[in-house]
Protein backbone atom coordinates (compact mmCIF):
# COMPACT_ATOMS: atom_id res chain seq x y z
CA UNK A 1 0.00 0.00 0.00
CA UNK A 2 1.55 3.25 -1.08
CA UNK A 3 1.80 6.33 1.13
CA UNK A 4 -0.90 8.09 -0.83
CA UNK A 5 -3.32 5.15 -0.60
CA UNK A 6 -2.71 4.84 3.11
CA UNK A 7 -3.30 8.54 3.65
CA UNK A 8 -6.42 8.55 1.45
CA UNK A 9 -7.87 5.63 3.39
CA UNK A 10 -7.22 7.40 6.67
CA UNK A 11 -8.64 10.70 5.46
CA UNK A 12 -11.79 9.25 3.87
CA UNK A 13 -14.64 11.74 4.09
CA UNK A 14 -12.47 14.86 4.27
CA UNK A 15 -12.15 17.19 1.33
CA UNK A 16 -8.72 16.42 -0.04
CA UNK A 17 -6.59 17.83 -2.81
CA UNK A 18 -3.32 16.40 -4.03
CA UNK A 19 -0.60 18.92 -4.87
CA UNK A 20 2.59 18.36 -6.83
CA UNK A 21 5.78 18.39 -4.77
CA UNK A 22 9.14 18.86 -6.43
CA UNK A 23 10.86 16.36 -4.16
CA UNK A 24 8.25 13.65 -4.76
CA UNK A 25 6.80 13.74 -1.26
CA UNK A 26 3.07 13.08 -1.06
CA UNK A 27 1.58 16.54 -0.62
CA UNK A 28 -2.03 16.95 0.44
CA UNK A 29 -4.12 20.03 0.97
CA UNK A 30 -7.05 20.11 3.36
CA UNK A 31 -9.41 22.81 4.56
CA UNK A 32 -8.07 24.79 7.53
CA UNK A 33 -10.99 23.64 9.68
CA UNK A 34 -10.08 19.99 9.00
CA UNK A 35 -6.38 20.16 9.83
CA UNK A 36 -6.64 18.89 13.36
CA UNK A 37 -8.96 16.02 12.43
CA UNK A 38 -6.74 15.11 9.48
CA UNK A 39 -3.62 15.11 11.64
CA UNK A 40 -5.28 12.99 14.29
CA UNK A 41 -6.39 10.42 11.71
CA UNK A 42 -3.00 10.37 10.01
CA UNK A 43 -1.34 9.75 13.33
CA UNK A 44 -3.75 7.07 14.55
CA UNK A 45 -4.83 5.34 11.32
CA UNK A 46 -1.95 5.93 8.90
CA UNK A 47 0.97 5.44 11.24
CA UNK A 48 2.52 8.93 11.10
CA UNK A 49 3.75 8.90 14.64
CA UNK A 50 6.15 11.79 14.29
CA UNK A 51 5.88 15.43 13.29
CA UNK A 52 9.01 16.81 11.65
CA UNK A 53 7.99 20.45 11.45
CA UNK A 54 5.13 22.89 11.39
CA UNK A 55 5.78 26.02 9.43
CA UNK A 56 4.08 28.52 7.18
CA UNK A 57 4.67 30.11 3.81
CA UNK A 58 3.65 33.73 3.34
CA UNK A 59 2.19 34.27 -0.14
CA UNK A 60 1.63 37.98 0.40
CA UNK A 61 -0.19 39.80 -1.25
CA UNK A 62 -2.35 36.80 -2.17
CA UNK A 63 -5.36 36.23 0.04
CA UNK A 64 -5.58 33.92 1.91
CA UNK A 65 -1.88 34.53 2.36
CA UNK A 66 -0.54 31.82 4.69
CA UNK A 67 0.02 28.23 3.68
CA UNK A 68 0.54 26.31 6.91
CA UNK A 69 2.58 23.16 6.29
CA UNK A 70 2.93 20.02 8.35
CA UNK A 71 5.65 17.53 7.55
CA UNK A 72 4.91 14.11 9.00
CA UNK A 73 7.19 11.12 9.34
CA UNK A 74 6.24 7.50 9.71
CA UNK A 75 9.07 5.46 11.14
CA UNK A 76 7.22 2.15 10.88
CA UNK A 77 6.44 2.64 7.16
CA UNK A 78 9.60 4.64 6.40
CA UNK A 79 7.86 7.41 4.51
CA UNK A 80 6.89 11.03 4.81
CA UNK A 81 3.83 13.10 4.07
CA UNK A 82 3.24 16.81 3.76
CA UNK A 83 -0.04 18.40 4.66
CA UNK A 84 -1.00 22.01 4.05
CA UNK A 85 -3.90 24.36 4.63
CA UNK A 86 -4.53 27.96 3.64
CA UNK A 87 -5.47 30.62 6.18
CA UNK A 88 -5.75 34.37 5.90
CA UNK A 89 -7.04 37.46 7.62
CA UNK A 90 -5.36 40.03 9.83
CA UNK A 91 -5.22 37.57 12.72
CA UNK A 92 -4.74 34.18 11.06
CA UNK A 93 -5.70 31.24 13.23
CA UNK A 94 -5.69 27.49 12.98
CA UNK A 95 -6.16 24.57 15.36
CA UNK A 96 -3.17 23.32 17.26
CA UNK A 97 -1.62 19.89 16.78
CA UNK A 98 0.80 20.27 19.68
CA UNK A 99 -1.21 17.88 21.83
CA UNK A 100 -1.07 15.19 19.12
CA UNK A 101 2.69 15.47 18.71
CA UNK A 102 4.47 17.15 21.65
CA UNK A 103 7.35 17.81 19.28
CA UNK A 104 5.17 20.34 17.51
CA UNK A 105 5.14 22.65 20.53
CA UNK A 106 8.33 24.43 19.64
CA UNK A 107 7.44 24.45 15.96
CA UNK A 108 4.11 26.12 16.62
CA UNK A 109 5.68 28.65 18.94
CA UNK A 110 8.26 29.50 16.32
CA UNK A 111 5.59 29.74 13.64
CA UNK A 112 3.60 32.09 15.85
CA UNK A 113 6.73 34.09 16.61
CA UNK A 114 7.69 34.56 12.99
CA UNK A 115 4.32 34.72 11.20
CA UNK A 116 1.83 35.63 13.89
CA UNK A 117 -0.36 32.59 13.31
CA UNK A 118 -2.52 31.80 16.32
CA UNK A 119 -2.64 28.11 17.10
CA UNK A 120 -5.93 27.73 18.92
CA UNK A 121 -5.80 25.54 21.98
CA UNK A 122 -2.00 25.41 22.03
CA UNK A 123 -0.64 24.31 25.37
CA UNK A 124 3.00 23.63 26.05
CA UNK A 125 5.31 23.57 29.03
CA UNK A 126 5.56 27.34 28.64
CA UNK A 127 1.80 27.58 29.04
CA UNK A 128 -0.20 29.30 26.36
CA UNK A 129 1.16 30.22 22.96
CA UNK A 130 4.21 32.40 23.54
CA UNK A 131 6.97 33.85 21.45
CA UNK A 132 10.00 31.62 21.16
CA UNK A 133 12.86 33.74 19.81
CA UNK A 134 11.82 37.38 19.78
CA UNK A 135 11.22 39.44 22.93
CA UNK A 136 7.78 38.81 24.34
CA UNK A 137 6.69 42.41 23.96
CA UNK A 138 7.79 42.63 20.34
CA UNK A 139 4.87 43.85 18.26
CA UNK A 140 5.75 42.53 14.81
CA UNK A 141 6.24 39.24 13.01
CA UNK A 142 9.58 39.26 11.20
CA UNK A 143 9.08 36.56 8.57
CA UNK A 144 5.98 38.14 7.07
CA UNK A 145 6.66 39.45 3.62
CA UNK A 146 5.44 42.94 4.49
CA UNK A 147 7.97 43.20 7.32
CA UNK A 148 10.96 45.34 6.23
CA UNK A 149 14.28 43.60 6.79
CA UNK A 150 15.57 46.39 9.01
CA UNK A 151 12.48 46.10 11.14
CA UNK A 152 9.50 48.36 11.57
CA UNK A 153 11.16 50.08 14.50
CA UNK A 154 14.87 49.64 13.72
CA UNK A 155 16.05 50.92 17.09
CA UNK A 156 13.60 48.96 19.20
CA UNK A 157 15.96 46.19 20.18
CA UNK A 158 18.76 48.68 20.76
CA UNK A 159 16.60 50.81 23.00
CA UNK A 160 15.53 47.77 24.95
CA UNK A 161 19.10 46.66 25.35
CA UNK A 162 20.20 50.12 26.39
CA UNK A 163 17.45 50.57 28.93
CA UNK A 164 18.04 47.16 30.47
CA UNK A 165 21.77 47.72 30.59
CA UNK A 166 21.45 51.18 32.01
CA UNK A 167 19.13 50.02 34.76
CA UNK A 168 21.56 47.27 35.63
CA UNK A 169 24.41 49.75 35.62
CA UNK A 170 22.56 52.06 38.00
CA UNK A 171 21.69 49.16 40.25
CA UNK A 172 25.26 47.94 40.45
CA UNK A 173 26.65 51.39 41.11
CA UNK A 174 23.92 52.51 43.46
CA UNK A 175 26.29 52.70 46.44
CA UNK A 176 29.06 54.62 44.65
CA UNK B 1 50.90 49.32 39.43
CA UNK B 2 51.04 50.15 43.12
CA UNK B 3 54.70 49.13 43.35
CA UNK B 4 55.86 51.61 40.74
CA UNK B 5 57.48 54.39 42.67
CA UNK B 6 60.72 56.34 42.14
CA UNK B 7 63.88 54.56 43.26
CA UNK B 8 65.62 56.58 45.97
CA UNK B 9 69.16 55.40 45.39
CA UNK B 10 70.07 53.54 42.29
CA UNK B 11 73.09 51.33 42.68
CA UNK B 12 75.16 52.57 39.82
CA UNK B 13 77.75 49.89 40.36
CA UNK B 14 75.44 47.25 38.96
CA UNK B 15 74.11 46.93 35.48
CA UNK B 16 70.79 48.60 34.88
CA UNK B 17 68.63 49.73 32.01
CA UNK B 18 67.27 53.22 31.75
CA UNK B 19 63.86 53.74 30.17
CA UNK B 20 60.66 55.64 30.65
CA UNK B 21 58.15 53.92 32.86
CA UNK B 22 55.45 54.49 30.26
CA UNK B 23 57.51 52.72 27.66
CA UNK B 24 58.20 49.83 30.00
CA UNK B 25 54.56 49.40 30.87
CA UNK B 26 53.46 49.70 27.27
CA UNK B 27 56.13 47.26 26.17
CA UNK B 28 54.84 44.77 28.69
CA UNK B 29 51.23 45.31 27.77
CA UNK B 30 51.57 45.18 24.04
CA UNK B 31 53.63 42.01 24.02
CA UNK B 32 51.42 40.04 26.33
CA UNK B 33 47.91 40.62 25.05
CA UNK B 34 45.65 37.84 26.24
CA UNK B 35 42.78 37.54 23.82
CA UNK B 36 39.28 36.61 24.86
CA UNK B 37 37.97 34.82 21.78
CA UNK B 38 34.29 35.57 21.32
CA UNK B 39 33.76 33.38 18.27
CA UNK B 40 30.19 33.99 17.17
CA UNK B 41 30.23 32.58 13.65
CA UNK B 42 32.61 31.74 10.80
CA UNK B 43 35.13 34.36 11.92
CA UNK B 44 35.74 32.16 14.93
CA UNK B 45 37.25 29.51 12.66
CA UNK B 46 39.73 32.00 11.24
CA UNK B 47 40.50 33.08 14.77
CA UNK B 48 41.39 29.50 15.67
CA UNK B 49 43.60 29.28 12.61
CA UNK B 50 45.30 32.48 13.66
CA UNK B 51 46.07 31.20 17.14
CA UNK B 52 47.10 27.79 15.78
CA UNK B 53 50.58 26.79 14.66
CA UNK B 54 50.42 27.85 11.01
CA UNK B 55 49.86 31.56 11.58
CA UNK B 56 51.17 31.35 15.13
CA UNK B 57 49.97 34.34 17.06
CA UNK B 58 52.54 33.44 19.70
CA UNK B 59 55.06 35.38 17.62
CA UNK B 60 53.27 38.49 18.83
CA UNK B 61 52.82 37.34 22.38
CA UNK B 62 49.06 37.05 22.10
CA UNK B 63 48.49 33.31 21.89
CA UNK B 64 47.31 32.77 25.46
CA UNK B 65 43.59 32.70 24.72
CA UNK B 66 41.66 32.40 27.95
CA UNK B 67 38.01 31.58 28.14
CA UNK B 68 37.48 33.59 31.26
CA UNK B 69 37.12 37.32 30.70
CA UNK B 70 38.69 37.93 34.10
CA UNK B 71 42.04 36.85 32.72
CA UNK B 72 41.93 38.67 29.39
CA UNK B 73 42.68 42.13 28.16
CA UNK B 74 41.84 41.84 24.46
CA UNK B 75 38.29 41.09 23.40
CA UNK B 76 38.07 39.76 19.85
CA UNK B 77 34.46 39.92 18.71
CA UNK B 78 34.62 37.42 15.86
CA UNK B 79 31.35 37.14 14.01
CA UNK B 80 27.75 38.23 13.83
CA UNK B 81 26.51 39.75 17.04
CA UNK B 82 22.76 39.46 17.46
CA UNK B 83 20.75 41.50 19.88
CA UNK B 84 20.12 38.40 21.96
CA UNK B 85 23.88 37.97 22.35
CA UNK B 86 24.56 41.67 22.94
CA UNK B 87 23.88 41.41 26.64
CA UNK B 88 26.39 38.60 27.05
CA UNK B 89 28.95 40.40 24.93
CA UNK B 90 28.76 43.58 26.97
CA UNK B 91 28.89 41.57 30.19
CA UNK B 92 32.07 39.86 29.03
CA UNK B 93 33.55 43.23 28.22
CA UNK B 94 32.63 44.66 31.61
CA UNK B 95 34.12 41.66 33.38
CA UNK B 96 37.51 42.11 31.76
CA UNK B 97 39.99 43.97 33.98
CA UNK B 98 41.42 47.29 32.83
CA UNK B 99 43.32 48.04 30.69
CA UNK B 100 41.47 46.34 27.87
CA UNK B 101 41.11 46.59 24.16
CA UNK B 102 38.61 45.40 21.58
CA UNK B 103 39.05 44.15 18.03
CA UNK B 104 35.94 43.98 15.85
CA UNK B 105 36.81 41.09 13.55
CA UNK B 106 34.96 40.86 10.25
CA UNK B 107 32.34 43.06 8.65
CA UNK B 108 29.51 41.65 10.75
CA UNK B 109 30.94 42.85 14.01
CA UNK B 110 32.30 46.02 12.41
CA UNK B 111 29.09 47.20 10.79
CA UNK B 112 26.53 44.42 10.70
CA UNK B 113 27.84 43.41 7.28
CA UNK B 114 25.35 41.75 5.02
CA UNK B 115 22.95 41.28 7.92
CA UNK B 116 21.18 44.58 7.43
CA UNK B 117 18.57 43.12 9.70
CA UNK B 118 16.29 43.77 12.63
CA UNK B 119 17.97 41.12 14.73
CA UNK B 120 21.66 41.91 14.26
CA UNK B 121 23.71 44.57 16.02
CA UNK B 122 24.79 46.99 13.30
CA UNK B 123 28.38 47.10 14.49
CA UNK B 124 29.58 46.21 17.96
CA UNK B 125 30.59 49.84 18.46
CA UNK B 126 26.94 50.39 19.28
CA UNK B 127 27.52 48.62 22.57
CA UNK B 128 31.31 48.63 23.10
CA UNK B 129 34.24 50.95 22.39
CA UNK B 130 36.25 49.36 19.57
CA UNK B 131 39.96 49.90 18.97
CA UNK B 132 40.60 48.14 15.66
CA UNK B 133 38.16 47.13 12.93
CA UNK B 134 39.13 44.30 10.58
CA UNK B 135 37.27 44.11 7.27
CA UNK B 136 36.70 40.82 5.49
CA UNK B 137 34.12 38.08 5.45
CA UNK B 138 35.78 36.38 7.16
CA UNK B 139 39.14 38.18 7.27
CA UNK B 140 42.26 36.15 6.63
CA UNK B 141 44.28 35.37 9.74
CA UNK B 142 46.99 37.65 8.32
CA UNK B 143 44.55 40.54 8.43
CA UNK B 144 43.76 39.92 12.07
CA UNK B 145 47.46 39.62 12.88
CA UNK B 146 47.87 42.98 11.16
CA UNK B 147 45.12 44.32 13.39
CA UNK B 148 46.97 43.08 16.44
CA UNK B 149 50.16 44.77 15.24
CA UNK B 150 48.20 47.99 14.75
CA UNK B 151 46.80 47.60 18.23
CA UNK B 152 50.34 47.17 19.54
CA UNK B 153 51.28 50.44 17.87
CA UNK B 154 48.28 52.05 19.51
CA UNK B 155 49.27 50.72 22.91
CA UNK B 156 52.75 52.19 22.40
CA UNK B 157 51.21 55.64 22.24
CA UNK B 158 49.34 55.32 25.51
CA UNK B 159 50.56 57.12 28.63
CA UNK B 160 49.54 54.94 31.54
CA UNK B 161 51.82 56.62 34.09
CA UNK B 162 50.64 60.12 33.30
CA UNK B 163 47.08 58.88 33.54
CA UNK B 164 47.85 57.30 36.88
CA UNK B 165 49.68 60.30 38.35
CA UNK B 166 47.01 62.71 37.22
CA UNK B 167 44.65 60.87 39.52
CA UNK B 168 42.30 59.94 36.75
CA UNK B 169 40.10 56.97 37.31
CA UNK B 170 41.44 54.42 34.89
CA UNK B 171 37.92 53.35 34.14
CA UNK B 172 37.23 56.62 32.41
CA UNK B 173 38.40 56.85 28.87
CA UNK B 174 38.92 53.13 28.62
CA UNK B 175 35.30 52.44 28.10
CA UNK B 176 34.24 50.32 31.02
CA UNK B 177 31.42 51.68 33.14
CA UNK B 178 30.67 54.27 30.52
CA UNK B 179 27.78 54.26 28.14
CA UNK B 180 27.73 56.18 24.93
CA UNK B 181 24.35 55.99 23.38
CA UNK B 182 24.82 55.28 19.68
CA UNK B 183 21.56 54.36 17.99
CA UNK B 184 21.52 52.67 14.66
CA UNK B 185 22.42 55.55 12.39
CA UNK B 186 22.65 53.30 9.35
CA UNK B 187 18.88 53.09 9.10
CA UNK B 188 16.19 55.70 8.93
CA UNK B 189 15.28 56.92 12.39
CA UNK B 190 11.55 57.26 11.79
CA UNK B 191 9.49 55.55 14.40
CA UNK B 192 12.29 55.26 16.90
CA UNK B 193 11.63 56.46 20.40
CA UNK B 194 14.79 57.84 21.89
CA UNK B 195 15.55 57.05 25.48
CA UNK B 196 18.24 59.72 25.48
CA UNK B 197 19.46 62.13 22.87
CA UNK B 198 21.99 60.73 20.42
CA UNK B 199 25.57 61.02 21.66
CA UNK B 200 24.61 61.52 25.30
CA UNK B 201 27.43 60.34 27.49
CA UNK B 202 26.51 58.85 30.80
CA UNK B 203 29.21 58.57 33.41
CA UNK B 204 28.79 56.86 36.75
Amino acid sequence: MSTLERARAALAGLELQELPARDGTVFLQVAAADVREACRRLRDAAGFESNTFVTAIDRYPAEPRFQVCYQLLSVQHNDRLRLCAWIGGERPRIDTVADLWPGAQYAERECYDMFGIQFLGHQSEAGELKRLLMPEDYDHFPLRKDFPHQGIEPDKLYNEWFQRRFQRHEREHADV
Amino acid sequence: MGSLRPVEEANVQQDFLATRVDELINWGRKNSLWPMPLGLSCCGIELMAMIGPKFDLARFGAEAARFSPRQCDLLVVAGTLTWKMAEACRTIYDQMPDPKWVIAMGVCSSSGGMYDSYSVVQGVDMILPVDVYVPGCPPRPDAVIDAIMKLQKKIEREQPLRLRLSGANLDHGLGSNTFVRAPNTAVATHGSHDVLAAGDRILP
